[in-house]
């Protein structure tokens, strides 16, 4: 290996860089992103950014003394992956031919149907922090479709502004399908305490506008008036630009707990990513930060020949909405048993832990960072790693 | 001095977090007291809250590590040093003082 690059500049994609090098790898590192700016943070794009108490100077991941010895190729799309020979296509035409392939795009989020209109917002990069950032000014009207972590986080940071806000998801109840429904309601109950309207079990019809949105008609007749709009309705996988290229990457790019692909000395991390889980028993694409942090030690690992991989620590991710924290770890299935084992959902401050059988697979939290840490060191993987 | 409480509220493997003009907090390791800034530098929580592990604490919330001698982070995502403080023990009292320069634990 004298040469690896890695399609994707954001946290996953860095942190490969960083465990290349922490791993001894000396060789040439190229680093492709499709967005202008060094690497950057996102969690804080829906909270601390928006709210405007975080510069963007602050979301910078590197360090000032960080010395990765990359080469950038910033505000560059990867188009095409020649696994034949080595080689990723840039939208410029450059061709980088390397011995190694990390394949870090993340995902982007998915958007309404229909010609966009001035007003409505996703929420995924610097750029549509900023241009909504404008947008949220005290007194507006503000519509999220999609009670997610996305969602409500940009409810509680545009509430906490001065917004009205409205939030509608189709789903009976928010959240559930990572938290289950119990706890997926008491989440749910912190926009109605915090004066955020929430619609739930109805779906978005369409969105009307000159050429500026004006309502959110909703598939029960109603319609909401709307000076902005944001759309937090999930992330679709960068993984298009692979088609023909051999990968299996059609929801995410397939890879064993190793990171590998089906391709030698192509592996794949982050968001973009459907990497065999030991917590889950299946292969699963995780979008979650921490997941972006951790597993590239795994990748690099993996693409260097070496061994002894990095032992998986249970899923984990957090939210901050309204105030509160609430923090998860592990693997839900629905049947799995939760029990509240510390605290009072009612004082919006308690734990509460999923079983299978009588195996903690999973521990969720809200405000209660010490308590959630050790039940989090108590689960453990599901099942044996395939070999 | 900031008075943090007494030596027997505060056993081995435990922390606790003194509301000072930034906060502190206090940790018990195998017997050797620690004292750093309580917030993480990397975002917004509690090392009191966190995970001790010899003499090092992981964040709650993202698992950045400092170690509680020095203050310095073990890597990503923390880029900043927590500052640590002076531990002095008088009477079975715990006292903290902050505007001590770095310093080994007691």
């Amino acid at each position: 290996m004298r040469v690896i690059a890695i399609a994707g500049a954001s946290l996953a994609g860095l942190s490969t860089a960083r465990a290349l090098r922490e791993a001894g790898f000396d060789g040439r590192v190229v680093v492709v992103g499709d967005e202008p700016h060094r690497p950057y943070d996102r969690p804080p794009l829906s909270k601390e950014f928006l709210a405007g108490t975080m510069s963007a100077a602050e979301l910078a991941l590197e360090s000032d003394d960080e010395a990765l010895d990359v080469d950038w190729r910033l505000g560059a799309r990867a188009v095409a992956l020649d696994p034949a020979l080595r080689t990723i296509v840039l939208d410029s035409g450059e061709r980088i031919v390397c011995d190694g392939v990390v394949l870090a795009t993340g995902a982007r989020a998915r958007r309404l149907p229909g010609s966009p209109l001035a007003g409505v917002h996703t929420l995924r990069t610097l750029d549509d922090a900023i241009a909504l950032r404008a947008e949220l000014v005290a007194g507006a009207r503000l519509v999220v479709i999609g009670a997610g972590f996305i969602g409500a986080e940009v409810a509680s940071t545009a509430r906490g502004l001065g917004l009205a806000v409205t939030v509608v998801e189709q789903q009976a109840v928010p959240l559930a399908g990572p938290l289950g429904a119990e706890l997926g309601g008491v989440c749910a109950a912190l926009h109605g305490e915090h004066g955020v309207e929430l619609i739930t079990g109805v779906g978005v019809a369409g969105l009307t506008g000159a050429d500026r949105v004006r309502s959110v008609h909703l598939t029960d007749g109603r319609e909401l008036a709307a000076d902005v709009v944001v759309v937090g309705v999930g992330a679709v996988p960068n993984t298009e630009w692979l088609a023909g290229s051999g990968l299996d990457a059609e929801r995410g790019v397939r890879t064993d707990a190793r990171c590998a692909t089906g391709i030698p000395s192509v592996v794949a991390v982050g968001d973009c990513a459907v990497s065999h889980n030991p917590f889950a028993g299946a292969e699963i694409r995780l979008e979650h930060w921490t997941n972006a942090l951790e597993q590239p030690a795994t990748a690099a690992a993996t693409l260097l020949g070496q061994e002894q991989l990095p032992s998986p620590r249970a899923p984990y991710f957090w939210s901050d909405q309204y105030g509160a924290r609430l923090q998860f770890a592990g693997h839900r299935r629905d049947g799995d048993r939760m029990e509240v084992v510390d605290g009072d959902p009612a004082a919006r401050r308690f734990s509460a832990v999923f079983r299978r059988g009588d195996r903690p697979v999973a521990v969720f939290a809200m405000n209660q960072p010490k308590v959630f840490g050790r039940w989090r060191r108590e689960l453990r993987a599901a099942a044996p790693e395939p070999v | 001095m900031i008075p943090v409480c007494a030596l027997q509220d505060l056993p081995v493997g435990e922390a606790v977090r003194i509301e000072a003009e930034v906060p502190i907090a206090v940790f018990n390791v195998d017997g050797t007291l620690y004292a750093i800034d309580d917030t993480c530098t990397h975002q917004d929580a509690s090392l009191a809250d966190g995970w001790l592990d010899g003499c090092a604490v992981e964040c709650p919330l993202h698992a950045a590590c400092f170690d509680l001698r020095t203050g310095m982070p073990s890597g990503p995502p923390a880029k900043k040093p927590v500052r640590t403080h002076e531990v002095v023990v008088v009477d079975g009292q715990i006292y903290v003082n902050v505007n001590a320069p770095q310093r080994m634990g007691v």
